[in-house]
């Protein structure tokens, strides 16, 4: 009880609501490529909470979330362009594909723990790109070539751009799916998820089923990243193999680490991180973007070792500390 | 989003026509035509190029672009304007490509995107620089689909198309051994697919009684060595070799080691000599035939040549660092030479349109590094600058060259 109420003290709504009027504005304030990346970030925000809601809360290790992103985003190309179904038909139904996907992983997972799931994700990881240019699929994947597909316009004549519009979808989306991880770990659920997290004897002492808790975390959390794959899809017009490879997976667990491992928030400045951060490198040093890169990120982990959630937190009550001792 | 280009591009013409009337220069302008990214001073060309990830290696590419256009710069720029060369970096990932396609065309706002790498990454942005008519020119990938004007107006590749190779080789065979028996080793993808279309329709009707063996191969395969051994079998006496680096290595080798003797047609793709005669040994690789169309830089037959010469001294004063042993920094200078001479071509009209006008207009042109007798030649209907390629052999220690340049035509049939 105490738990679903402190998501919507006083300060995080005000926050919340200032940030979503920001949100909602920016659409006519800045142009239309700056909008493509702020979309992107958020489809990257969305797979960072999927993989936060697994790691960050029910400390399951998985490096193999391009594959899920894979499979969401070839779920949407697929129906858009194969089948001829309208995209926003494909966003439930990756997702729905995915929790089965992550779900039946899960299964086995479950025997694993800490560094040897990791390994075992990271095959999955590894896997993904090649099974995707396999023969037997290609009728459908379209092999190395991957799937263009085209980009949906506003509906009901609305007048927006189609990146205006699919901003706004995206947003929508966002909130859907926040709102929507912050009730699943305030809930009774949420809490024997990360009970197994942070005990697992005791977990089940309290009788709590940790294996089906488990295999349901990795189904809800490539269920989040299949629908920020078939997003992704949409917004980049484009699928193949190559945009899902292992270093999209390590992508995905940076932005988790910098957004703050167990925040939900996070998540969004992961997303924004993972977009970003490269761009600045490149633009310091193209020789040297990578080590650019590298040293950014070190110097991210040092100064907010439990990430920008753990930052703004400590801020926060930093503050409310000096305001309560000059009260 | 149509309103909003109106009025960006009405407040253009708004401040152009008024600075023209302030400086009395009204009738001037009226030669003079920009779109964005073009102006009296400077043209901006935008790039995307894989310099970090797995394709990192074809990053010398931008950096030997970018070193010419230094040099073309210093020498006085192209009709008087300096090009401001913009690259980024994709990592080889298609979202990165149209990420930075878009930047580049909204945020910097060039006037064409040049050289972008790869066939994921340049199918990836294809649609959008389509949509937004933006000229694509001179993609770097040997992928055939580049030169389609009908639907892609504003695509074009450069390299000759992996079609245009294989059918190079059917035409040497039809004259010189017109009875092979050809055995095909291909990779099971579209580039492999494209080399074997190129010989079957180079061949014609007599493809089907030619070719006795065609063995795919997965890039997941860990050898090819049961195809070798199946196409040995088949009995042909020519093994088209349509492999990557490392598969082609191995098929050299496996060939040799049971004795199978055929005429060796190898894949330009995979002509490196330190990267793959070489594993695969060199007394095993004596008699390869494949074919080019730049000229080798380590090949000490071009020491007086003027074309070596004029690349030899922009490389020493503009890429010193530059590797002067890798064709990529051949290949980045001559396809800089291209987009020069189509800019120069522009003259005063630097609007996208006359760009892609101009680069379907090259007639015959020729530079220092290609081949000679190699001429790029385009037109409305023709986006494939060049076709033509020489046939090569390997001596044990470098490739020479054999017979006249061929010609690989694709456009009009």
């Amino acid at each position: 009880m105490n738990g679903s109420r402190a998501v919507l003290t006083r300060p995080h709504l005000v926050l919340t609501l200032a940030a979503l009027v920001v949100a909602a504005a920016l659409p006519f304030t800045v142009k239309n490529f700056i909008l493509f990346q702020l979309t992107l970030a958020m489809v990257y925000a969305i797979a960072i909470l999927g993989l936060n809601l697994l790691t960050g809360f029910n400390g399951q290790f998985s490096l193999g979330h391009s594959a899920f992103f894979a499979i969401g985003a070839y779920t949407a190309a697929i129906m858009m362009d194969r089948l001829g179904i309208a995209y926003y038909w494909t966003l439930p139904a990756a997702g729905v594909a995915c929790f089965g996907f992550g779900f039946l992983f899960g299964l086995p997972a479950l025997r694993l723990e800490g560094i040897y799931l990791a390994l075992a994700t990271f095959a999955l990881a590894v896997a993904t790109p090649q099974i995707l240019k396999s023969t037997p699929l290609e009728p459908w994947t379209g092999g190395v070539q991957g799937i263009v597909i085209l980009k949906p316009d506003a509906p009901f004549g609305l007048p927006l751009s189609s990146d205006q519009w699919l901003y706004y979808l995206t947003l929508a989306v966002v909130i859907v799916m926040f709102a929507g991880a912050a009730n699943l770990i305030n809930s009774r659920s949420g809490r024997a998820i990360v009970a197994i997290r942070d005990n697992p004897i005791a977990a089940r002492a309290m009788g709590i089923d940790i294996s089906s808790y488990k295999s349901l975390t990795f189904g809800v959390s490539a269920f989040y990243t299949g629908v920020a794959g078939a997003l992704g899809a949409i917004v980049i017009q484009f699928v193949a193999p190559d945009s899902f490879t292992f270093a999209f997976a390590i992508g995905l667990f940076v932005g988790l680490v910098v957004g703050g491992v167990g925040s939900i928030a996070g998540a969004l400045f992961g997303g924004l991180f993972v977009l970003f951060v490269p761009n600045i490198a490149e633009q310091v040093s193209k020789g040297l973007a990578g080590a650019v890169y590298g040293v950014i990120l070190i110097l991210v982990i040092y100064l907010m070792p439990s990430g920008a959630a753990g930052l703004v937190r400590l801020v926060v009550s930093k503050f409310a500390r000096t305001t309560a001792r000059q009260n | 989003m149509t309103s909003q280009k109106l009025g960006s591009r009405g407040l253009r013409l708004l401040t152009l026509t008024a600075l023209g009337l302030v400086l009395g220069l009204a009738p001037a302008l009226a030669q003079k035509k920009y779109d964005p990214g073009a102006s009296d001073t400077e043209i901006k060309v935008g790039n995307i190029m894989p310099y970090s990830g797995p394709a990192s290696a074809y990053g010398l590419i931008g950096k030997t672009i970018a070193a010419y256009f230094k040099k073309v710069n210093a020498d006085g720029g192209i009709n008087g304007r300096k090009i401001n060369f913009i690259s980024y970096d994709d990592a080889y990932s298609p979202p990165k490509a149209v990420e930075q396609a878009r930047k580049l065309v909204e945020s910097d706002e060039v006037l064409l995107i040049f050289q972008s790498l790869g066939t994921p990454s340049n199918t990836a942005i294809q649609k959008y620089m389509n949509a937004k008519k933006v000229p694509q020119l001179f993609v770097a990938t040997g992928a055939t689909k580049w030169g389609d004007p009908k639907n892609f107006p504003w695509t074009m590749g450069w390299q000759p198309p992996y079609q245009a190779e294989g059918r190079i080789y059917a035409a040497h065979l039809l004259e010189k051994y017109p009875n092979a028996k050809i055995g095909i080793l291909y990779q099971n993808d579209d580039y492999g697919k494209d080399y074997v279309k190129g010989m079957k329709d180079g061949l014609g009707a007599k493809a089907a009684t030619m070719i006795v063996s065609e063995q795919p191969y997965e890039t997941s395969d860990p050898t090819v060595d049961s195809q070798i051994v199946n196409l040995k079998a088949s009995g042909a006496d020519v093994f088209f070799n349509v492999t990557t680096p490392k598969f082609a290595a191995q098929a050299i080798k496996k060939a040799a080691e049971i004795g199978w003797k055929p005429l060796h047609l190898l894949n330009n793709v995979s002509q490196s000599v330190g990267g793959v005669l070489k594993p695969a040994g060199l007394e095993n690789s004596i008699g390869i035939v494949s074919s080019y169309y730049l000229k080798d830089a380590t090949d000490p037959a071009w020491a007086n040549d003027a074309g070596y010469k004029d690349w030899l001294a922009f490389m020493n004063q503009y890429f010193p660092d530059g590797d002067k042993t890798s064709s990529f920094t051949v290949y980045g200078y001559s396809v800089a030479q291209t987009l020069v001479q189509v800019l120069k071509q522009c003259g005063d009209d630097l609007t996208r349109d006359n760009v892609m006008k101009q680069a379907a207009g090259l007639k015959d042109v020729e530079f220092g590094m290609l081949l000679p007798g190699i001429k790029i030649n385009t037109s409305a209907t023709d986006f494939y600058p060049i076709k033509q390629m020489q046939l090569q052999r390997f001596n044990g220690e470098r490739w020479q060259s054999i017979g006249p340049v061929m010609n690989g035509s694709l456009g009009g049939t």
